[in-house]
């Protein structure tokens, strides 16, 4: 279950040719650039200073003039945190919980998104409507039903209690289904039939291909809200077998009180979704931007 | 609202032709896993919350429920604090809303101008997004410190006071509303970005040979033409608001959202009744309450947005 992040991170999806944009009307003057780049500083700054903490001792963080500029501890702040506040654990935790999450959810999405898409059956506009209804409600307002299943369960503090719940997304289903209501024409379905394919091969064999492109910006956004997903998983789990986010709330509530060492935690809790982010920025920034609503 | 009318397009209608009954089943199989876990973890959690909020459930022993009718919600509208919670997911909502989405807009506008670097800036603005709320706020926590906080620091080294961003209820509200600016002013300019690129460049064209100036430009063509994406980053920021948690739950550390209180929203109200006072009952009906207001403000958006369009035409 993805809350705040997921609420937010999930337009409506609609996704548009690659080669309808607009020209630009203007061209950029320096106030613009000065503009921009004073954003982008904004924007950097917070995780320059992550590493300019995680990397100095603590009494230099509180002295009366703070370090402005990286430091020699940072090692040593990140084994300590390592150690403390189960970061180690925490890390292969969330890379099992966002893997097994993404895959779920572009399975499910598609096959579902699939169906929505292009298939006909009966109650097909009532299911799509409760899908697209639900889509804007804030999963956070279930927690507490779902605390009581996942302890008559016994699933408490085990893994499966955050994988469950996240397994599907609706925002997911009416994503793949825009997106493959335009990039599947109805012929190549309907040429599949005409060769007596199962429905299930036609997924197989024409579905998938076709949807890939769709899939993975829908994987890359799953990875990165599951990843980050907060509420959820600090009720269902504890400090003893935390996801990254477990880990640093248990940091910032104080279980360890060296504030330098606080900050390396975050810094190598973040630090994975920041090199996926290196690497595929771009596509994320494309993915967010066909995502978004349209006139 | 956009997301209604989309359920009502056009479908894509294959021919007819004989395969049984398997054939027609076939499609519920491809929606089988989807709606299993839906069902199971989505729909049923949301609906079984407002029979919670009827019982006295106690966090150990959760299989338990006493039926109270609605006693958790008299005592929740008779809680000073509730109404505290209340307010104060109002204004911070209002501080950490209205500035991001006009500068998201600002930037949106700028990021739309023929650009060098264009890829840098859009990747380098959204980075904050990538950013999880328990990392980010422990940061803004530590560049908010009081007594060896870099922005007081800055403060007192331009010769302003010291601001106390804890204590003080205004400073605090705004401290936890940066955090959440800075997490999403990049990504709602990345989406007013795309509502902009679809808006034809002959009308600003015509408009440049109208002779109006770029700032008239800004103010009719390009905000008429982005209404519905600003109608929806309105409707998902605001429901963003009225949830906000983690950032007031980390900003000190502790679910009260301040000393006194004085940053405590809703969201972090039901986690206190829930997991710190261990009323699990109780908590559902502040789920419950806050699912309405969301509803509410749904609406509330719906109307305005009909409304204008009306006076528009």
């Amino acid at each position: 279950m993805t809350q705040l992040t997921q609420a937010l991170d999930k337009p409506v999806a609609a996704p548009r040719s690659s080669a309808r944009r607009s020209r630009s009307p203007l061209h950029g003057g320096p106030l613009a650039y000065a503009v921009l780049i004073g954003a982008t500083l904004l924007a950097v700054f917070p995780f320059y200073w992550t590493l300019v903490a995680a990397s100095r001792s603590n009494s230099e963080l509180s002295s009366a003039t703070p370090a402005l500029t990286p430091g020699p501890n940072l090692f040593h702040n990140i084994g300590e945190a390592l150690q403390q506040a189960e970061i180690g654990k925490a890390l292969l935790n969330s890379l099992i919980v966002a893997s097994v999450v993404t895959a779920g959810v572009v399975l499910s999405s598609t096959l579902a998104g699939f169906a929505f898409a292009k298939l006909r059956f009966r109650g097909r506009g009532a299911l799509l409507a409760l899908t697209v209804g639900t889509m804007m409600i804030p999963p956070q307002l279930g927690v507490i039903p779902l605390f009581m299943v996942i302890v008559k369960l016994d699933l408490q503090n085990k893994l499966p209690s955050v994988i469950l719940p996240s397994l599907v997304s609706a925002f997911g289903v009416f994503f793949m289904r825009q997106y493959l209501v335009q990039a599947l024409p109805d012929e190549l379905v309907e040429a599949g039939r005409m060769d007596g394919a199962s429905l299930l091969r036609i997924f197989r064999s024409i579905v998938l291909p076709v949807a890939r492109p769709g899939m993975a910006v829908l994987g890359m956004l799953t990875f990165m809200a599951t990843w980050n997903d907060f509420f959820w998983p600090i009720v269902a789990l504890s400090s003893q077998n935390p996801t990254v986010q477990v880990a640093l709330k248990s940091l910032g509530q104080g279980y360890v009180p060296d504030q330098s060492v606080v900050m390396a935690g975050t810094l190598i809790g973040t630090l994975p979704v920041l090199v996926v982010f290196a690497l595929l920025g771009r596509q994320i920034v494309g993915g967010i931007m066909q995502g978004a609503v349209k006139g | 609202m956009a997301l209604s009318s989309t359920a009502r397009l056009p479908a894509a209608k294959p021919a007819k032709r004989p395969g049984g009954l398997r054939r027609r089943l076939a499609p519920y199989g491809f929606l089988a896993p989807f709606f299993g876990l839906f069902a199971a973890f989505g729909l049923f959690p949301l609906l079984y919350t407002a029979w919670v909020s009827l019982h006295r459930v106690e966090l150990q022993t959760s299989d338990r429920m006493d039926w109270l009718g609605f006693q958790n919600y008299s005592r929740l509208l008779s809680d000073p604090f509730f109404w505290n919670a209340l307010r104060n997911t109002f204004t911070i909502g209002v501080l950490s809303t209205v500035p991001q989405l006009l500068m998201a807009l600002g930037l949106a506008h700028l990021l739309n101008y023929r650009l060098r670097g264009r890829t840098f800036f859009r990747v380098a603005m959204l980075m904050p997004y990538a950013t999880s709320v328990a990392a980010a706020t422990l940061v803004f926590a530590q560049l908010f410190g009081r007594d060896y906080g870099l922005i007081n620091w800055v403060l007192s080294s331009l010769g302003v006071h010291p601001v106390d961003w804890q204590a003080n209820t205004w400073a605090s509200q705004f401290g936890v509303s940066a955090i959440v600016t800075w997490r999403w002013t990049g990504y709602n300019a990345l989406i007013y970005l795309a509502g902009m690129q679809s808006i034809p460049g002959e009308l600003y064209e015509s408009a440049a040979v109208d002779g109006a100036s770029r700032w008239q430009q800004f103010r009719h063509v390009t905000v008429p033409g982005l209404r519905p994406t600003i109608v929806f980053t309105v409707v998902v920021s605001t429901i963003g608001a009225t949830q906000l948690f983690g950032e007031p739950l980390l900003y000190e550390g502790n679910s009260g959202g301040g000393i006194s209180h004085q940053y405590q929203t809703l969201g972090l109200y039901l986690y206190e009744q829930g997991w710190t006072f261990f009323h699990l009952g109780r908590a559902a009906a502040v789920a419950w309450v806050m699912f309405l207001l969301i509803v509410l403000l749904a609406l509330l958006n719906a109307a305005i947005a009909a409304r204008r369009n009306r006076t528009d035409r």
